[in-house]
């Protein structure tokens, strides 16, 4: 069924009885071409551009729980090209161009919102680092705008413009940047896979990985046997687990990350502001709640949710920035797992063993990377070479020291990111 | 969390600063590069249930302590200090 307006207004005179489920629940067949372990975000954008661009369609999506039930609805929603690194920013550029067009490409509303970025700074060094990251970005095709302390005061009354410890110099503006609908967009890419022709297979774990002369043969599942010529491992949040049945060990280390959100207010914040010296971000969502988050609780963790001193310190830089925060009801708070790679950047690649592939490391990043990282890993398995904007996410890249990818130049080691 | 000190006791997890999985007691004895190198800076199993791993308790005895945890329900089970570790051959 294609969505439209017409359809809301004849449905919705009709009772709404003529709409039909978005995606078929299939059972497994015996074999297909590709399977993607992972019905993210990722996987599900993957297994739509393999289908959409590549016209591979006899794939299937294999999911443990539900289609999007993990790190892509447990996000802060924020979509942006604000990368500074070669390898990264390309990447990201070519992201935010498909989220552009993904509405009209999937016909599904994700409610892609460029309401823009703001990074406040507070010193004249800040400055220069923040106009050094905004001419990266231009030189890489995007937008960027240095703003000025009046400039700020203008677009952010309500910031505490004046704060002793941190007094707003300025922002780097990025109107490009904003927010997306974050289940929509699993939901969008499901919707779209799934009407060519591929199977989305929920409740489905993935138990062990196949493989003959170092080549993948297929997977184990709680529902039997799978097999298949190609295996892409896309489970970000989970990718030691899954890599390990590889008799792999990844260079990453799961962390958790909280996030918050207020009961619902009238439109008070417009655009996605940063607080990077405090550890904190917000944003509004459409709904009304304030969505704001914070810094790693700084210690493994697949737990979904992290320990109070890291709520406090979030709620006392939120206060520090914007001191009207006090009067808002906090609503909830939840954590998503994080693989934290060691210098910080993202993995696509193949691996030691013939037609198995990884997606993962992902950092803080993913929600944002959904598009391009779909593309670049369908692109990598259809073809079997890197896309162009995907070219530095090597896997071996930590043991040749070649193309280590450290945006914050914290070194390329774990616990730094 | 708490995290029971062999020397302060039971104490915030906010006086320590995590370090990471206790392969920091492994240091391959080779100085050139090898994959035992990468294995020891970079690749983690990164378990979900119980690990060991590295906590400074920098707001009390400054001692290196290897504390055995689980990642999925945040339960402290044991610590011990990282020389004893170390010296029992770890």
């Amino acid at each position: 069924m294609r969505y439209s307006g017409w359809q809301v207004f004849k449905q919705g005179l009709t009772g709404n009885k003529g709409w039909s489920k978005a995606w078929r629940s299939p059972e497994p067949k015996p074999e297909y071409d590709i399977i993607i372990i992972g019905g993210g975000g990722h996987g599900l954008a993957t297994a739509y551009y393999l289908a959409a661009k590549h016209g591979l369609t006899n794939v299937a999506v294999v999911e443990k729980g539900y289609l999007g039930g993990g790190n892509i609805g447990r996000n802060t929603t924020i979509v942006r090209a604000n990368y500074f690194l070669p390898g990264n920013s390309e990447f990201y550029s070519h992201s935010l161009k498909l989220w552009e067009g993904l509405e009209a490409e999937l016909n599904y509303n994700v409610m892609h919102s460029q309401r823009g970025i703001i990074n406040l700074f507070h010193s004249d060094g800040q400055r220069d680092a923040a106009a050094r990251r905004g001419n990266a970005m231009i030189n890489q095709g995007d937008d960027a705008i240095l703003l000025g302390r009046d400039e700020v005061r203008k677009m952010l009354p309500y910031l505490d413009h004046d704060n002793g410890r941190f007094p707003i110099f300025g922002g780097l503006y990025h109107p490009r940047g904003g927010t997306a609908r974050h289940d929509a967009v699993a939901w969008g890419y499901a919707r779209g896979a799934d009407s060519r022709g591929v199977d989305l297979i929920q409740q489905c774990e993935v138990t062990g990985i196949d493989s003959e002369n170092g080549k993948v043969t297929g997977v184990q599942t709680t529902r039997g046997p799978i097999r298949a010529k190609k295996v892409a491992m896309v489970a970000a949040g989970r990718s030691s687990q899954v890599a390990a049945m590889a008799g792999m060990r990844l260079p990453i280390e799961s962390h958790v990350l909280q996030a918050f959100v207020t009961e619902g207010l009238k439109p008070v914040i417009d655009n996605v502001v940063t607080f990077g010296m405090g550890h904190f971000y917000i944003s509004q969502s459409d709904k009304g709640g304030l969505v704001f988050g914070g810094d790693l609780d700084m210690y493994a963790s697949y737990a979904a949710r992290g320990n109070l001193p890291t709520a406090e310190h979030v709620m006392e830089a939120g206060m520090t920035l914007m001191p009207m925060l006090g009067k808002a009801k906090l609503l909830r708070s939840w954590g998503g797992i994080m693989d934290m790679s060691a210098d910080g950047s993202p993995i696509i690649d193949k691996t030691h063993i013939d037609g198995l592939f990884v997606n993962c490391g992902w950092n803080y990043g993913g929600f944002k990377a959904v598009p391009a990282s779909g593309y670049a890993l369908a692109h990598l398995m259809a073809n079997d070479v890197p896309h162009e904007t995907a070219e530095a996410f090597r896997l071996d890249r930590f043991n040749t020291g070649h193309g280590i990818m450290d945006e914050e130049g914290r070194g390329a080691q774990h616990n730094l990111h | 969390m708490r995290i029971p000190c062999p020397l302060c006791g039971d104490r915030d997890h906010r006086e320590f600063t995590y370090k990471g999985a206790a392969v920091a007691l492994d240091r391959p004895g080779n100085s050139d590069w090898s994959d035992d190198w990468d294995s020891y800076i970079h690749l983690r199993d990164n378990p979900a249930g119980d690990t060991d791993e590295m906590w400074w308790h920098g707001a009390g005895c400054g001692g290196w302590l290897v504390v055995t945890r689980n990642t999925v329900t945040h339960e402290v089970k044991a610590a011990r200090m990282a020389a004893d570790v170390k010296g029992a051959g770890a």
